[in-house]
């Protein structure tokens, strides 16, 4: 898709409506950190096309000066499929939140990571429903109080991880919307994947959820609480770099180097390339205080993409078709003349 | 008694006595009659209906089928719930109808007896397979005792065939297992039936050999069947053999076709004529299934048919495919369209052009999934939030679906709206010999897109004529914008809250729709422009209004028929119309819908109502009843 002389630039991304989220809201950075990855991809802004549906997060596609579609709430994964599979030269990004994805559109969203379409979809997870003022939403944790639960939530909230890899997903990554650096390494991988590539960014609400993650950003803590995870390299965390993550007991667990015999060998290998989910599963649901929480790629397999499928498919049928035209079709199987 | 075979090679048959009312040997010449095939939901009957009228049409008469099925995938075998039903209506001058009452009926078991014998005319024919009518399929049947010979079948001529042991029989030589025996044994009626009409067994024979290629013993044994019963129907001299001429139908190629591969081919037409590929993002729903399921085929014409999680998804996906320049199509049914009303809300805001075909069954909930009803119109107009104006187009025949979804799709196209298309359960399976069009014959169409290069353009500047939006494709450097639900700026699209400008995008978005008028035919009444009664009606009720009226002026009543195709807008003449009648009677399927329609649009008409919710199409028998006390009715 890129030639050599083109180059996008992050200016040429914005268009010309403001930003109208509130100041300090998460969504500011998760903006910021997705037009640098795109710059990098350098795909021809005429080629990008953002599709969202409903809620502070699907406002996105007003500020980008690309293609943009916004839905209505929880329809974005299937707008999207619908652009993508029509125009597979398309680079398509569906803007979603925790309410839009995961509850209203929950059908969507596991029916088009099951069928592998190739679009990126970034999820905004804020654990709150933003736009109407501050009501539980499916992330939420239980026991959580607003207007809507002020006796507190007496359900279990979804980990979109554990959802993601669920619907059989091939590509599962998590960032946090001020770790901007890692985002955009995140978004970059993501747009390269082929196939449905999910992003959950921990994003903060500022007005109606404000600091959920501050025990994950916390400058003095963040290193022992995060566990950021590279590709075929140990899953090792901590401000010295001396903890990591061991397999005991078909459990993972998190451990001190050096403490009870153990030793940097012992530490697991992440291979975000592996098939099985087995791992994968359990890295997206480690949880503070117990483990760090996991953050980076830590799903992407390759698999073959429902809109490539097709259009291979067609191309084969196209190629040894009698049917040529309506008029070919028409006239074809039972007729006669009179 | 005991007849020699030896034209089919068997050695005797054995049948057991037959009782007849009436024995005539010579041809009777008939002008046209209806014959219903009815068995267990698995005896075959669909299969051996199309047979027959295929059969009909080759040699050249008019025909028009319907089948009627039960919804269950299996009732309990040899229950009234479980008969599945096909009636074919054959004739020398033009057939509009599959026909009200059936002059020859054949009934495979008691319960397909039960469920169709008060819809035979009084000395019509009933073939019954006698054999099924023993204690236990009599009691299955729910009758109390074994309804042959008693007083409820006096009025009729039952033929009491041995259906079953005679194809066990004819069979007895080729080496077939107990249940494929069996399976054959609705070609055993249809022989019978053939030699009653004194049709050619050839086609069936050619199908035999074609479906059945991989297995030359089944071809045999089918083979074997129908000649066994045309020469049974032949030899017990119990029927009186018929005569229906061939049609003096215009000379050309035909084909016959249903109204959901009608649809599927005509949207494929629309899209070839726009010089677009179709996408189709459907969910499977009774009785709209058959359109998705023909166009699934047509990968060959570049089709993408996304099967989609839900109904919400069919026409979500079916308009981001819109937005990037596919022919975006999503099909359904009542229940389903609900759920789709969010989204149409979507396209209406967007003007993206997509199609909507709505093929209605008895409602409301899961109603009556596979029979026939007109109650959705009040959905598509009005069901949905806010001022939400799409075109609405209704196809009245199965073959002419091809002609209005090729109409939707054009309009949908050069308008920049989502259209809806109605069809029904009863245009969606009747089939009917259509005179196979020519592409070269169809307008190109047109889409207002946007070429590279265009300078200043913007999203949603119109065309002062149409008031259309112009659709630019993601993928053209320049043209990059934003649409969504929100309300937009008139020109710029930009979301806008602004209070008149909100009115002003109401109104033009209201004055887009209703200017397609000019672009829509004339409504016509058919008979006389002027008289005592217009018999109005909408969509698939046309046969049987069109057969009615026909036979009422016949009988020198001054009545017309104007059939709307076109709901929304109604043709501008629509006044003119209905002015030159003294009595306007508006028939359909539903409690009232289009004639409330009608009394809100053109009040100054005074709108007497025919109605029937049944779930079964109109008779012509009661239209005419109907349409006469209104017509006498001081």
């Amino acid at each position: 898709m890129s030639d050599t002389t083109y180059k996008l630039t992050v200016k040429e991304l914005r268009s010309d409506q403001d930003a109208r989220w509130c100041p300090g809201c998460g969504d500011h950075a998760i903006m910021n950190a997705i037009q640098r990855a795109l710059v990098e991809l350098n795909i021809p802004k005429e080629n990008l096309a953002f599709v969202s549906g409903i809620g502070c997060s699907s406002r996105f596609p007003y500020y980008m000066s690309t293609y943009g579609f916004h839905g209505i709430h929880g329809r974005a994964s299937a707008i999207a499929s619908g652009v993508k599979i029509a125009n597979p030269e398309l680079s398509v990004w569906q803007i979603t939140g925790d309410g839009d994805a995961l509850a209203i559109g929950g059908n969507h969203f596991i029916h088009t990571i099951r069928r592998n379409v190739n679009i990126n979809i970034i999820l905004f997870n804020n654990q709150i429903y933003g736009l109407t003022k501050g009501q539980y939403s499916p992330t939420s944790n239980r026991g959580f109080v607003t207007k809507t639960s002020p006796y507190g939530t007496v359900e279990e909230p979804f980990n979109p991880g554990e959802l993601v890899i669920g619907a059989q997903g091939k590509f599962f990554a998590r960032t946090i919307d001020s770790s901007v650096k890692l985002s955009t390494e995140i978004y970059i991988e993501a747009g390269r994947y082929e196939g449905t590539s999910v992003v959950e960014v921990l994003q903060n609400c500022v007005i109606f959820n404000d600091k959920i993650y501050n025990y994950l950003t916390d400058k003095d803590e963040k290193e022992n609480r995060q566990l950021i995870l590279h590709h075929d390299e140990p899953m090792i965390f901590g401000k010295n770099s001396d903890k990591g993550i061991i397999l005991k007991d078909n459990k993972l667990k998190a451990v001190q180097i050096g403490e009870n015999g153990i030793t940097k060998d012992d530490i697991l290998v992440h291979n975000a390339k592996e098939k099985n989910p087995g791992i994968h599963l359990m890295l997206a649901n480690m949880q503070h205080p117990d483990y760090p929480v996991a953050l980076g790629i830590i799903r992407s397999v390759d698999a073959q993409t429902y809109d490539s499928e097709v259009n291979h498919q067609m191309e084969e049928i196209r190629a040894k078709a009698k049917i040529k035209c309506v008029d070919d079709l028409l006239n074809s199987g039972s007729t006669w003349e009179l | 008694m005991h007849y020699i075979f030896s034209k089919i090679g068997l050695s005797f048959i054995t049948y057991s006595i037959f009782k007849i009312m009436n024995k005539k040997t010579e041809v009777v010449e008939r002008d046209e009659m209806v014959i219903r095939f009815s068995g267990d939901s698995g005896d075959g009957m669909q299969l051996t209906g199309t047979l027959f009228s295929n059969t009909a049409a080759l040699f050249g008469n008019y025909m028009s089928t319907f089948p009627d099925y039960p919804s269950e995938i299996r009732a309990p075998s040899g229950t009234v719930g479980g008969v599945s039903g096909f009636q074919v209506h054959v004739g020398h001058s033009e057939i509009k109808t599959p026909g009200d009452l059936a002059d020859v009926l054949v009934a495979m078991n008691p319960a397909a007896l039960k469920a169709n014998a008060k819809g035979v005319k009084q000395g019509g024919v009933i073939i019954l397979d006698v054999d099924n009518f023993d204690e236990k399929g009599i009691k299955k049947a729910g009758y109390d005792s074994n309804p042959i010979g008693k007083e409820s079948l006096k009025d009729f001529m039952v033929v009491e065939a041995p259906i079953t042991s005679m194809t066990k029989e004819a069979l007895k030589d080729i080496d077939l297992d107990r249940k494929s025996i069996l399976r054959t044994r609705n070609m055993f009626a249809l022989g019978m039936v053939y030699w009653l009409f004194g049709n050619s067994l050839d086609y069936t024979e050619n199908f035999f050999k074609e479906k059945f290629r991989k297995n030359p013993l089944v071809i045999e044994a089918n083979k074997k069947v129908l000649n066994a019963g045309y020469y049974y129907a032949e030899t017990i001299e119990a029927l009186s053999p018929y005569n229906i001429s061939p049609a003096k139908i215009k000379k050309g190629r035909y084909r016959n076709i249903n109204g959901n591969t009608a649809i599927a081919w005509g949207l494929l037409a629309a899209a070839e004529k726009a010089g677009l590929n179709l996408f189709i993002g459907s969910y499977p729903i009774t009785p709209a299934t058959g359109i998705m399921e023909d166009l699934a085929l047509r990968r060959d014409l570049g089709v993408i048919t996304f099967q989609a999680e839900d109904e919400i998804a069919g026409i979500c996906t079916t308009l981001g495919a819109s937005f990037a320049g596919k022919l975006g199509v999503t099909t359904t049914s009542g229940p389903g369209l609900a759920l789709k009303s969010e989204a149409i809300g979507l396209a209406v805001m967007t003007e993206l052009p997509i199609v909507i075909i709505n093929v209605q069954r008895g409602g409301p909930s899961t109603g009556l999934p596979t029979k026939t009803e007109q109650a959705d119109l009040w959905q598509v107009l009005y069901g949905r939030s806010g001022e939400c104006p799409v075109v609405i187009i209704a196809a009245s025949s199965p073959s002419n679906c091809f002609k209005y979804a090729f109409e939707a799709a054009k309009i949908a196209l050069e308008h920049m709206t989502p259209v809806i298309l109605m069809s029904d359960g009863f245009l969606a399976n009747g089939t009917e010999p259509w005179k196979i069009p020519k592409m070269s014959d169809f307008p190109d169409i047109k889409p207002p897109l946007v070429k590279e290069g265009t300078k200043d353009w913007q999203p949603y500047a119109r065309d002062v004529e149409k008031l259309v939006r112009t659709w630019a494709l993601p993928g053209i450097k320049g043209l990059e914008h934003r649409i969504g639900g929100l309300e937009k700026d008139a020109i710029n699209g930009n979301v806008s809250h602004d209070p008149e400008n909100h009115e002003k995008m109401v109104r033009i978005r209201d004055e887009k729709v209703e200017r397609v008028v000019n672009y829509i035919p004339d409504l016509e009444a058919e008979g006389d422009k002027e008289g005592d009664v217009l018999v109005v009606g909408w969509g698939g009720t046309y046969g049987h209004l069109i057969t009615a009226v026909n036979e009422l002026r016949d009988e020198g009543k001054k009545i017309s028929l104007a059939h709307f195709n076109y709901i929304r807008p109604l043709p501008k003449n629509t006044r003119d119309v209905f002015g030159k009648f003294k009595k306007i009677v508006v028939c359909e399927l539903n409690l009232g819908q289009f004639a409330d329609y009608l009394r809100m649009k053109c009040q100054e008409f005074k709108y007497y109502q025919y109605n029937k919710i049944q779930g079964l199409p109109f008779t012509v028998i009661e239209l005419k009843e109907n349409i006469n006390k209104i017509l006498e009715d001081k």
